[in-house]
């Protein structure tokens, strides 16, 4: 149970963060993923999101700056295995399910379903 | 006009409406959290009684959940959810499946290839431009941190 | 006698009345506080169209097909349609109007249009040159959405001095030959940008606009707030009619008692969750053609200044960081030809 507790508030934390400057600053929503994403690539290249994702589980993976970490630690991963040509495969190797499950899906709903008004 | 403009500006900032900070974020917080509560449900559930090792059911819970935005964006549930829940329905990957479908839906109009489809990525492009950009930015510092 | 009453402002000498008018309102629009006023409200966006733009054609087209069959005319008899819309190119208007046969100038003045339209209108009735002259313009709340702003089913917050796109399309006939509602002035206003880059709060960018235009028909038409029974701005909303009232307040002239604002009026704020209120070629265009007309025609209402609004942002300039160049144009319409000082 305590994973839940965990999930709960570091990922409300995470978001509640990103309201708090989009109220402060009117950044737009897109720039807050962007900055999000970056943050979390830039942590997970200096080996401090693990850190994040050891307390929050899901509460760290689920947000996209879990996105940014899973493309730079996938990177790391591929350098390590593979060397220099890792830089540029690793991170979408790692991230290659969400991304096509995003493509896919966006693809299959546009198909069926139309935007209503509202 | 009396005012120039930084004067105006300032005179239209001090009389504008302000965002419900303390309530918007309260809101986020509730939701993002709940967000990241069902997604560790499927971890666990995927952990225990499909017996996937850790890094596979992380992708297999980003799959679901980028399932589950894009299937909500589709039943024009999402929007509405957002609507109260800000960056709480933003910042968690539901969001970013959210920022796929949702231009995919509005230009199917447009077509199946120049409009669902390049229009695929007007909001969500971003992120994988910068994301991916960044992950070899640090992994050129750290393969060179390696050679010298 | 002297049509030119100064830099901005133009008598209309000749008389011009509005014959009729006509107008097609959105869903939301009709659980509105206007609802009675509306000719006919859609129970759902699309009207039975395949996209959110023939939707908006469709009903400008209706809006001018009614106005000319009420005023009992022919397209044969009307000279000239002027029409404008939000959409690229101005689609609306030349996809609606297209089949139409009636000689057409598309004019964009953003939400301002109906007041443009109406001020070309009557001048162009005025010089002579015609008898009858459609105005006609309209704003649907999908198209300009994803013209402007997200995909629909987008999850975004609208922050709290944005503004709800009237779904609605109003036209009138004028003619020369009528026994009013007469045009009696125009001020054509000038385009004026105080520097609010912020294309969410448009009621900011455009109040400076219409108090600009405001002034200028009080000065060289030598009235007072006070003459009319009712100042109208188009879609200035919560925000911007509030700053509206301080500017003029700056300038020496109180509007606090007859003045309004059609994006104020025809959402209910509160239970309609429309932050700061309407927008939208539509929205000044269907609180004209059916509160206003209606109220004049009851005799509520003698005089009026109509001015509608207009922000002349594109989505391009907001994303290259531009600020937002607004204008106004003022019509006065009278019930009465004496009244007017004719």
């Amino acid at each position: 149970m305590m994973s839940y507790f965990n999930a709960f508030w570091v990922g409300g934390l995470i978001c509640a963060i990103a309201q708090i400057i989009i109220d402060k600053t009117k950044l737009t929503p897109a720039r807050i993923l962007v900055l999000y994403v970056v943050i979390g690539a830039i942590l997970g290249g200096l080996g401090i999101y693990k850190y994040i994702e050891q307390i929050g589980g899901a509460g760290a993976t689920v947000p996209i700056m879990g996105f940014g970490n899973s493309l730079a630690k996938g990177v790391i991963k591929e350098i390590d295995k593979n060397g220099f040509i890792g830089i540029f495969t690793g991170g979408t190797t790692a991230t290659a399910g969400g991304i096509a499950a995003a493509v896919f899906f966006g693809l299959l709903m546009a198909l069926i379903f139309k935007p209503k008004e509202k | 006009m009396n005012y120039t403009q930084k004067e105006y500006s300032d005179y239209v900032n001090q009389k504008s409406a302000k965002s419900p900070i303390v309530r918007d974020t309260i809101i986020a917080f509730i939701i993002g959290g709940l967000i990241c509560c069902i997604g560790q449900a499927f971890s666990d559930i995927y952990q225990k009684y499909f017996g996937l090792n850790e890094e596979i059911s992380k992708t297999a819970v980003s799959v679901t959940m980028i399932f589950l935005g894009s299937l909500f964006t589709g039943l024009n549930l999402y929007n509405k959810l957002a609507k109260f829940a800000g960056a709480g329905t933003l910042v968690p990957i539901t969001g970013f499946a959210n920022a796929i479908v949702s231009p995919a839906m509005e230009f199917r109009r447009e077509g199946l290839v120049l409009g669902l489809a390049s229009k695929m990525f007007v909001v969500a492009g971003p992120v994988l431009v910068y994301g991916i950009s960044s992950s070899v930015i640090v992994g050129l510092i750290y393969y060179l941190l390696g050679v010298f | 006698m002297n049509k030119r009453l100064g830099n901005q402002t133009v008598k209309i000498l000749n008389p011009v009345s509005i014959i009729s008018a006509a107008n097609v309102a959105g869903k939301k629009e009709g659980e509105g506080p206007l609802a009675m006023y509306f000719d006919k409200i859609l129970s759902d966006a699309a009207w039975g169209e395949e996209t959110w733009e023939k939707t908006e054609s469709k009903m400008q087209n209706f809006a001018v097909t009614n106005a000319i069959s009420r005023a009992n005319l022919k397209n044969s008899d009307i000279n000239y349609i002027l029409a404008g819309d939000l959409l690229n190119q101005c689609i609306s208007s030349s996809f609606a109007l297209r089949d139409l046969n009636i000689p057409f100038f598309g004019v964009y003045g953003a939400c301002s249009t109906m007041a443009e339209t109406i001020s070309l209108g009557s001048m162009l009735i005025d010089g002579g040159f015609a008898e009858n002259v459609a105005a006609v313009t309209s704003s649907h709340f999908c198209t300009a959405e994803r013209q402007y702003r997200q995909p629909l089913e987008y999850g975004g917050q609208r922050t709290p001095n944005a503004q709800w796109t009237v779904t609605g399309s109003g036209a009138v006939i004028l003619s020369g030959s009528g026994d009013g509602p007469y045009i009696t002035h125009i001020t054509t206003g000038e385009i004026v940008d105080m520097g609010i880059k912020d294309a969410n709060n448009m009621g900011a960018a455009m109040a400076p606009a219409a108090a600009e235009t405001l002034k200028a028909h009080f000065v060289e038409t030598g009235r007072q707030p006070s003459y009319y029974d009712l100042i109208l701005t188009g879609d200035l909303g919560i925000l911007g009619k509030s700053i509206m009232i301080d500017l003029m307040g700056d300038y020496g002239y109180d509007l606090r008692d007859n003045y309004d604002d059609c994006g104020c009026l025809i959402f209910d704020a509160e239970s309609q969750d429309t932050h700061a209120g309407g927008s939208g070629c539509g929205c000044s265009a269907v609180t004209l053609t059916g509160y206003v007309m209606s109220l004049i025609s009851q005799g509520k209402l003698k005089n009026v200044l109509f001015m509608a609004t207009g922000a002349l942002l594109s989505p391009t300039s907001t994303l290259q960081g531009e600020s937002i160049p607004s204008i106004a144009h003022a019509v006065a319409i009278s019930s009465s030809r004496e009244d007017s000082g004719l």
